[in-house]
């Protein structure tokens, strides 16, 4: 995986850089020394690391805005970083870029119970808005698995999904309106705190969240708050093939049931995790499906009726359906303890996302297998089944020369089987400098001078998170004279990775 | 977590090898940052579990002396392990930090003051005499305290205002049989060892005299084995190896007298769950010594919290069940290090008590062994934060079961103030806790 190539002078200059960020957030906050620096090396994907020139944490929007002023008019790049769980290497580092980190912005500004909206900083954990609105019976729906940490700024900067959000939709279906800043420090109020914009705005909300940081700053978010689901049960379906599981999946959604949440976990999983849970799973059971339905309780149970049948015409050997609270716990114990249960199996694993249409689960399932072999890496799948959102676990040692590319060249392999299937690269945890050299393979290169465009209407100098996202870097000045002819790009000598 | 750790280096120190495969473990998630106190309070990676892994991982890379960075955010983990407990992937911080606190006082040399306060409260707490003294020097000093800042002033602001309790007669080494019924004898259904913790038999020794109380009126022997004395938590917070192993090994050979002699011992009975934590520990600590290793793996085996005990062998039914508010603060050594989370509430609730508990409940109060002591401004945010969740449930006691926690919060907290143990003991038949006594509890 390559970056652009750092530029040495202004590395040079990290004391005098240093020196003025100091006099914005004050001394405390500004972390230039080796020692300090180091642990901001990288976020969720430990394998690719670089030491950011200094690492930066605002106290206030206007400190944001401050810094990025300040870092623009010295041609200095900018990464930002909530609290570094992405694992798409969205805030990877750059040897000359500021690492501007939000975790210091962690308020819940204000809740406004009656239209069911609370405004929050950016640095704010995603957990920490449910927890803020739990007594009024709200909660703020999207559920990534990091949400104990990961925060509300980095979920809109990735778009995050989550187990929930195939009944109740991403992040972007949740922000009501945000408060960003521009590269040259000018704020932008976007959207409202109610739905729906104003007549003839442009939709940039939605421009800006799913941008992993290449457009702006966000500095504060609108989110609409969700009455907590009266009710919830979870089914739990063992099926002896991992096709029979897969149809079942697509034949839920067929009889017009939206699961709260539909996951799958194949065998490998299932063993890994009945060590941890001390429960061992019917010796039949190829793969096992969760499925939560929440609602009233007349309505679970009348849809916990309907899955039931369904899951039986399509051959499920074993149905466990929760009926207290301790046991709905007890059964999605299994799932959440997966990806550790699995870490404990080999040294590392690598985990990606690409998504495809439910009818093609068993087919690129398949195709996974045949890759196994030919890496010669073992594997497992835990995914969220009803949004065809796959998470393949790819095993490997990174301490064996040569594991990692295997395990890279293994999960690039899948990706592309996603998009030939009529998928997308990312279901929820974004491009970053992961699936970046992948884009090419989604997009032509039409489409990415498009999006590269809108980079350029936001930022123009390239400064904001630049290296990621896209195989090629973009030269703002020439886009309004770039044509391709004939499949031959013009500027030929921009730097592609 | 992939490290680059010298070969030498991992032969040279079983320690770090195991280092080396604890960091491995770590995948990097950043789960423990939510559970992180000094996170909280800092919003800063290097204040945080994954970030002192990482410092420890390029501490032992580059080999050395630590450099100062380092060691500051090293000092600064209050060792509460919220983020062990919560660690999907099974990383063993406390074996991490502990190893990587004595690398530090090996390899690096403090500044002079910072030398002899550390020395001065490694010798201090253990002993039960000095310790006596200091708080009357502490008295002296109390007056002058604007003078000073740091930890000089924080352990002024530590010395109770309150005259200390007279050394009670139950801390002496010696056997309690349980209590008599009906005017009989009872040949005893268990027969324990009770830590009487250090600090403990200067501060408060109202708890030891409770516990024995409790356990004697449930047909329970209980000794307080000579030659047993403090656990050695103190010293080997502070990584100070040198000074906790002696201790270690005394308290060993102290119960493993009992445990071998006639009357043979079920279990070492704890009330401070910060020294149930470390002796809990003994086997790791002692894994390496051939001399000492099944003997310490023994004892650690045997140690139980006074509320696991009574959950094993059952409360009694309580003779007047008051319904009383009563707000649970769990310590972190009972929560995280020793995983103990529903018993001591479990009991409460048999006992009559109406149980709340406290919001953020998974943050450490600050007191944390010496923290208090040698991080005063860390320490005093977390107290300011703990002191307004306890408030906020509008209970008429608060309860405990770690003496470090009670000294901490007590006496700004707004409610009495007392061990598990003491209600426990109150409802099951013995004397109002003293804290209770001619307090009107706030209603509702």
């Amino acid at each position: 995986m390559q970056m652009p190539e750092p530029n040495q002078t202004i590395i040079s200059q990290r004391d005098a850089l240093a020196q003025g960020l100091r006099q914005i957030v004050g001394k405390d906050w500004v972390i230039s020394d080796d020692a300090q620096r180091r642990p901001y090396q990288c976020d969720g994907i430990t394998a690719y690391m670089a030491m950011p020139l200094l690492v930066v944490l605002p106290g206030s929007a206007q400190e944001v805005q401050a810094v990025l002023r300040f870092c623009n008019e010295k041609g200095v790049k900018i990464v930002p970083r909530g609290s570094g769980t992405s694992l798409s290497g969205g805030a990877l580092p750059l040897e000359d870029g500021v690492l501007l980190v939000t975790s210091r912005l962690c308020n819940v500004l204000a809740v406004d119970e009656h239209n069911r909206v609370a405004r929050v900083q950016p640095g704010v954990p995603n957990i920490k808005i449910t927890e803020a609105v739990s007594h009024l019976g709200l909660c703020y729906m999207p559920d990534p698995s990091s949400q104990l940490i990961s925060t509300i700024g980095g979920n809109v900067a990735e778009n995050a999904g989550g187990v929930h959000c195939l009944k109740y939709g991403v992040t972007a279906n949740h922000i009501l309106g945000m408060q960003a800043v521009l590269m040259t420090g000018e704020m932008l109020e976007l959207g409202g705190a109610y739905l729906g914009a104003a007549e003839g705005d442009l939709d940039l909300m939605g421009v800006l969240t799913g941008s992993e940081g290449l457009l702006a700053v966000v500095t504060e978010i609108a989110v609409r708050l969700e009455p907590i689901p009266e009710v919830a049960r979870v089914i739990s379906m063992s099926f002896a093939s991992v096709e029979e599981a897969c149809e079942c999946v697509g034949a839920i959604i067929g009889v017009g049931v939206i699961p709260a949440g539909l996951e799958f976990m194949d065998r490998k999983v299932l063993d890994a995790v009945s060590v941890l849970i001390k429960e061992k799973f019917d010796d039949r059971t190829a793969a096992l499906l969760l499925c939560e339905l929440d609602g009233t309780a007349v309505e679970v149970d009348a849809l916990v009726g309907v899955v039931s049948d369904v899951a039986r015409e399509q051959g499920a050997i074993e149905l466990k359906v929760s009926t207290t609270e301790e046991e709905r716990q007890r059964i999605w114990s299994s799932r959440k303890l997966a990806f550790s249960a699995i870490g404990k199996l080999c040294p590392d694993y690598y985990c990606t996302d690409g998504t495809i249409p439910r009818n093609k689960l068993p087919e690129v399932l398949n195709k996974m297998a045949d890759m196994s072999r030919k890496y010669g890496l073992d594997y497992a799948n835990c995914f969220h089944a009803g949004d065809g959102n796959l998470h393949p676990i790819i095993m490997y040692d990174a301490a064996k020369p040569g594991d990692l590319e295997k395990a890279e060249a293994f999960g690039a392999d899948v990706l592309i089987a996603c998009v030939d299937a009529g998928g997308v690269l990312s279901g929820e945890h974004g491009i970053g400098v992961e699936k970046r050299d992948l884009m090419t393979h989604q997009f032509t290169e039409v489409d990415l001078q498009q999006q590269q465009m809108v980079k350029c209407a936001f930022d123009p100098k390239d400064l904001l998170n630049p290296g990621k996202m896209f195989p090629t870097l973009c030269r703002c000045a020439e886009f309004g004279r770039m044509h391709v002819n004939n499949g031959n790009l013009r500027f030929a000598d921009i730097p592609r990775f | 977590m992939l490290s680059h750790i010298p070969q030498a280096a991992l032969d040279a120190d079983p320690n770090v090898q195991l280092a080396k495969d604890i960091i491995g473990n770590c995948v990097h998630c950043g789960v423990c940052l939510s559970r992180c106190p000094t996170y909280a309070v800092r919003h800063e990676e290097n204040d945080s579990p994954r970030g002192r892994i990482f410092l420890m991982k390029d501490m032992y890379e580059k080999g050395g002396v630590p450099d100062v960075r380092t060691v500051e955010h090293l000092d600064r983990c209050l060792t509460c392990l919220a983020c062990e407990a919560i660690c999907p992937s099974g990383v063993e911080y406390s074996k991490l930090i502990a190893h990587g606190r004595e690398y530090v006082e090996e390899h690096y040399k403090r500044p002079l003051f910072q030398r002899a306060v550390r020395e001065l409260l490694v010798r201090l707490i253990p002993n039960a005499r000095l310790f006596r003294l200091a708080i009357f020097g502490g008295r002296l000093g109390r007056p002058f305290r604007g003078l000073f800042s740091g930890t000089l002033r924080a352990m002024l602001d530590m010395v109770p205002t309150k005259p200390l309790p007279a050394p009670s007669p139950v801390d002496r080494p010696q056997t309690f049989l349980p209590a008599p019924q009906a005017g009989k004898a009872v040949k005893p259904r268990k027969r324990v060892a009770l830590l009487n913790g250090c600090v403990q038999t200067v501060l408060d020794t109202a708890i030891n005299e409770a516990t024995i109380r409790l356990l004697q009126r449930h047909g329970v022997e209980v000794v307080v084995a000579a030659g047993s004395g403090c656990c050695g938590a103190p010293a080997e917070h502070m990584g100070d190896e040198a000074q906790a192993l002696p201790l270690v090994k005394a308290n060993i050979d102290a119960w493993l007298r009992e445990a071998d002699g006639p009357d043979g011992l079920d279990a070492i009975v704890i009330n401070t769950s910060g020294c149930g934590t470390s002796i809990k520990a003994y086997g790791h600590a002692l894994r390496l010594d051939p001399q000492w290793a099944d003997k310490a793996a023994r004892v650690s085996a045997m140690a139980r919290d006074i509320t696991e005990f009574m959950v094993e062998i059952g409360l009694e039914k309580p003779a007047t069940p008051t319904g009383l508010r009563v707000v649970y603060h769990s310590a972190c050594s009972m929560q995280h290090g020793q995983r103990i989370v529903n018993q001591p509430k479990d009991l409460l609730r048999e006992a009559g008590f109406t149980v709340l508990d406290v919001p953020e409940g998974y943050l450490c109060c600050g007191s944390a062994g010496t923290y208090n002591l040698l991080q005063p401004e860390i320490a005093n945010e977390l107290k300011e934060r703990k002191l307004r969740n306890i408030r906020s449930v509008h209970a008429q006691i608060a309860a405990s079961g770690n003496i470090g926690c009670m000294t901490q919060l007590a006496g700004e907290v707004g409610l009495p103030f007392v061990h598990t143990v003491e209600l426990l003991d109150w409802a099951t038949g013995g004397p109002e806790p003293a804290a209770l006594k001619g307090q009107k509890l706030a209603a509702e």
